[in-house]
């Protein structure tokens, strides 16, 4: 049997429903499809409906292909000159389904599209996954299923209850699958394939380079670089130092990353002291690095898998960020790290390029002239940014080749960048060993779910100097020239506490609504291999075939309780005639004691005949029969009459029984 | 024999899985007068090429996820996974426990298709979509019905009739994609019900008999319509052929005209006057005179071996006389 099960026309209604959910999908692409593609998609959009209304014929297949081939030219060029990669890709698919329109005539031509739709649904998860995408991925399966139930049924069109009605029960019906299936479908780590280029949403973070005015470009930002959870001792303000990438090269211009930075070389340190321990939720962003406190230990558990300390005290990844880390680990705030400094590291963080600030060198090496040893040189550069005039500020004046030179004698203006290069530019020219970390300075506090956010406001470059018997100490220049941007990096909390009620409403919305985007991010778009183990562990499960047992036997489970449920509503409509009923047990009855009612007896010839053959059941059966038919045909359905009935058949009973 | 068996298996693997099902299923199918209710286990159930398509899209979709890492496209695989699941589930329901009882099929004529209908009952309070009846191996396309909650719709499913005599209906399948086509779902049901072909009346051209006394093969002779003998009241039913016009506008009533051989209005189609054809034809040339004489509203009967019907008109005489042809030297 192969008959096909409808005629294929498309109607008009189920062409504009087709185009209203199209147009829904494609919505949340707005922001992300470069204008002319937008103005081409809503063209086609309206043109088909106008079309459809006014009975316009469809485009010939040579103009079809001329526009095709017109947009893929397009696409082509506005990405680059490429169409492999997340966005041009999905810019092709957006258009594919718009121009499907022009050819579209038949059902069975939306089925087709139906795939397209989803998958475009699919890419607007690859860019953003926030809190309201899930009411977005509600919406549009509950409107591409209705669109289905739509067109499935031939003829007539459904009316849009009876669509939504039956779209909404089934899309009710999946979504305890759903959860199941997620939670316990085994996770596989990917990337199976790898990632293009662009893969994941635009990210913004510290860069491995690090030129005067970076670190003050990025602070604009209030994007949130990583939140922290401790679990015990909170560090001081003082000790919220976040390492992030180790430059210790200069040319001149801009510090840069050396070869030591990812180079396996062995280096000791010694951690004293109590540790911090505490939790970490990074966002991605376009480094290798996973932020931590000064020291991180590196026999911490909870560390990412492939993650890796470097020569440098920096805590790497196996790749790029690409997606959200949740890492635990233990860092030590007192530490001797790199007491016996290696002499190939300890020449690479004494090199500076010739002939660049000479003014700079002679200070240094006057300083060293009057026989300061290298603390006395720390803080006597200290000492100069604190009392001689240097500004703090965002924005300084730009400097030329001799960017040190120009700083430290002639603007006296910089943010932290500047005071940190001009630092290490000095610590080295006076043969002491220094380097520029960059990262994070500082938290704020979430007091809704107690842990801490890190903004890229927070981003912070500062200084690290080897002196002998110590190691590699902190120091950060900073702290000399604006000492509260570090003492008061912490809590922001304190300062909105006196203020007035409209920012104190806005931080606990906002303090909430970031306590959400945390559970969020943590739990749901967080749920990878390590938190589906800890889950099984903690449930008891442990090892995957027991998992998928338990996925198996709950799925199964689910299906029977809906296959049950929808048989029942598909099952014959129980008898609620209760007249009925009260007269057929009452026949029943009397079956058991001799006396059927013939088929083709009604209930009146049927009593009539009981009078002539069973006169002591008659008054009884009279009024039964009364009863009934009253009930059932003459008047309005009332209890008066349902107990009148049921009444007049207990009776039956009794006498019954009784003679 | 086997490499073709096996081109069919790769090739068109669903209608393959449903032959088997279908020649399986045939084997105990019972033909059958009453309500035949489709029970839960005779639905059987089959994903279309739409279904497996959904299938490998949900695949594609999630090695992208996991490739991608990404948990909202985890949900909505998942999501569409659970919805193929339920599907099942409802296109199965949509079947199950429709009550199918046999309608009636006007009778036709040899050559015209005859049109059977069924009753599809729905005993259940939520109303069924897009149930679609269809006969073996036939690829037109058929058009799909809706019944109402606890309710029933009068289908029709089509049959070329090509001989005179009964056309039974034969197995026909009920079958349904609702709601998203992604499984198809179908059970073959047999109703005892057939339809009276008529033989397929022959063209026009050959002369019926002329009028026949009641004598049958000697013709008085008279034409019958020569002696004007009078007029009576029009009555209803009358020819109009047989109207005094001329009449009409002095009395204000039409009259009908009298012959004085009554007889000449009706004659006896004869089986015996035909002796050049075969049977078929001559059933065949019988249909086309009774429909005429019927047309010119005259009295005919109808002789045939080992059955005579006395000349009447009218529609029930007309059926019986057409019955008589369809089913002469049939059981």
């Amino acid at each position: 049997m192969a008959a096909q099960t409808a005629a294929d026309h498309l109607n008009q209604t189920s062409l504009l429903r087709f185009i209203a959910v199209l147009a829904l999908v494609l919505a949340a692409h707005a922001t992300l499809l470069p204008g002319w593609e937008l103005a081409v998609i809503v063209a086609v959009l309206a043109w088909r409906a106008a079309a459809a209304r006014h009975q316009w014929p469809l485009p010939h297949w040579s103009l079809r292909t001329a526009i095709t081939l017109a947009v893929f030219a397009g696409v082509y060029f506005s990405f680059g000159q490429r169409i492999n990669g997340q966005e041009p890709g999905t810019a092709l698919i957006c258009l594919m389904a718009a121009l499907k329109l022009l050819e579209m005539r038949s059902r069975r031509d939306v089925m087709v599209t139906v795939f397209l739709m989803y998958f475009i649904l699919l890419t607007h998860f690859l860019f953003s996954q926030e809190i309201w995408t899930i009411l977005y991925l509600f919406a549009c399966a509950l409107a591409i299923t209705a669109l289905l139930v739509d067109v499935n049924h031939a003829g007539e069109p459904l009316p849009l209850r009876a669509a939504f009605g039956v779209g909404s029960r089934m899309v009710a019906y999946a979504v305890p699958l759903m959860l199941i299936f997620f939670v316990l479908f085994p996770r596989i780590p990917g990337p199976l394939w790898g990632l293009p280029s662009d893969a994941g949403g635009s990210t913004s973070g510290i860069s491995d380079e690090m030129s005067p005015g970076d670190i003050s470009k990025l602070v604009n930002s209030e994007e949130v670089a990583f939140r922290v959870q401790f679990f015990g001792a909170v560090p001081r303000a003082r000790e919220l130092y976040w390492r992030g990438p180790v430059m210790s090269h200069f040319d001149g211009r801009a510090w840069s990353q050396g070869p030591s930075g990812y180079a396996d070389l062995k280096v000791q340190a010694a951690l004293i002291g109590k540790p911090y321990s505490y939790e970490i939720t990074l966002e991605p962003h376009p480094g290798r690095w996973l932020f931590a406190l000064d020291l991180p230990d590196p026999r911490s558990t909870g560390l990412p898998r492939g993650s890796s300390v470097s020569a440098t005290f920096q805590l790497l990844s196996l790749g790029i960020v690409r997606q959200r880390t949740v890492y635990q680990l233990q860092s030590y705030p007192q530490y001797h790290a790199e007491v016996e400094l290696n002499p190939y590291t300890r020449r690479e963080n004494l090199r500076l390029p010739r002939n660049y600030n000479p003014r700079a060198v002679a200070l240094a090496k006057g300083w060293r002239a009057q026989g300061l040893d290298d603390l006395g040189i720390v803080n006597a550069v200290l000492n100069r940014f604190r009392s001689e005039n240097y500004v703090y500020t965002r924005e300084p004046p730009k400097l030329g080749r001799n960017s040190v030179d120009e700083f430290l004698f002639d603007t006296r203006e910089g943010f932290c960048e500047h005071y940190a290069a001009a630092f290490s530019f000095l610590m080295r020219a006076a043969d002491i060993p220094a380097r520029v970390v960059a990262g994070y300075q500082g938290a704020e506090l979430n007091d809704v779910g107690d842990y801490y956010v890190v903004r890229q406001s927070n981003a912070h470059a500062w200084t690290e100097v080897w002196l002998p018997e110590q190691g590699w100490v902190r120091v950060d220049p900073t702290s000399a020239v604006a000492p509260d941007r570090v003492e008061s990096s912490q809590g922001a909390i304190a300062e909105r506490q006196g203020a007035f009620s409209l920012a104190r409403m806005q931080y606990w919305a906002e303090a909430r609504w970031d306590w959400a985007n945390q559970q969020w991010n943590r739990w749901v778009l967080g749920f990878g291999p390590e938190l589906q183990q800890d889950l099984m562990r903690a449930l008891g499960i442990v090892d995957w075939g027991q998992m998928v047992l338990l996925l198996t036997v709950l799925v199964v489970g689910v299906l029977g309780m809906v296959s049950l449920t929808l048989l029942r509503q598909f099952a014959p409509a129980r008898n609620h005639d209760q007249a009925l009923r009260l007269w057929r047990k009452s026949a029943r009855w009397l079956n058991r004691h001799g006396v059927v009612q013939r088929p083709h007896e009604g209930p009146s010839d049927f009593v009539a005949r009981l009078e002539r053959e069973q006169p002591e059941l008659a008054p009884t059966m009279r009024r039964v029969l009364r009863a009934y038919l009253q009930l059932r045909y003459l008047e309005e359905p009332a209890p008066a009459l349902h107990e009148e009935l049921a009444a007049a058949v207990g009776e039956l009973k009794i006498t019954g029984a009784m003679s | 024999m086997r490499l073709w068996l096996l081109a069919k298996i790769l090739l068109h693997p669903l209608r393959f899985v449903q032959d088997r099902i279908d020649a399986w299923v045939m084997r105990r199918v019972k033909r059958l007068p009453g309500p035949i209710v489709i029970t839960r286990n005779r639905v059987y159930i089959l994903p279309t090429r739409f279904g497996y398509a959904f299938a490998a899209m949900a695949l594609v979709m999630l090695m992208g996820s996991m490739n991608y890492s990404n948990s909202m496209g985890f949900m909505l695989t998942f999501l569409l996974g659970g919805l193929g699941l339920v599907c099942m589930h409802y296109t199965h329901g949509n079947l199950a426990f429709v009550q199918l009882r046999p309608g009636r099929a006007k009778p036709v004529f040899a050559g015209e298709i005859a049109h059977f209908e069924v009753q599809v009952e729905n005993p259940a309070p939520r109303p069924r979509y897009s149930l679609a009846l269809a006969w073996p191996r036939d690829t037109s396309p058929v058009l799909a019905a809706d019944v109402e909650g606890e309710n029933a719709a009068l289908m029709r499913i089509a049959l070329p009739a090509a001989q005179r005599g009964w056309l039974k209906a034969s197995v026909f399948s009920v079958s349904t994609e609702f709601p998203l086509g992604l499984f198809h779902a179908w059970t073959w049901a047999e109703l005892d019900m057939a339809c009276l072909v008529y033989p397929k009346p022959a063209p026009p051209g050959r002369l019926p008999p002329p009028a026949s006394g009641a004598s049958g093969l000697h013709s008085s002779g008279k034409s019958g319509q020569d002696e004007f003998a009078g007029l009576r009241a029009y009555q209803r039913g009358d020819a109009l052929k047989s109207i005094h016009w001329k009449s009409l506008p002095k009395l204000q009533a039409p009259m009908i005209k009298q012959f004085t051989e009554l007889l000449d209005l009706e004659f006896w189609l004869d089986w015996a006057l035909l002796p050049d054809l075969d049977t078929e034809a001559r059933l065949s040339q019988l249909t086309r005179w009774a429909l005429d004489a019927e047309l010119q509203g005259r009295n005919y009967g109808l002789r045939l071996p080992g059955l005579t019907i006395a000349p009447h008109h009218g529609e029930h005489h007309q059926q019986e006389c057409l019955k008589a042809l369809a089913l002469y030297g049939q059981a």
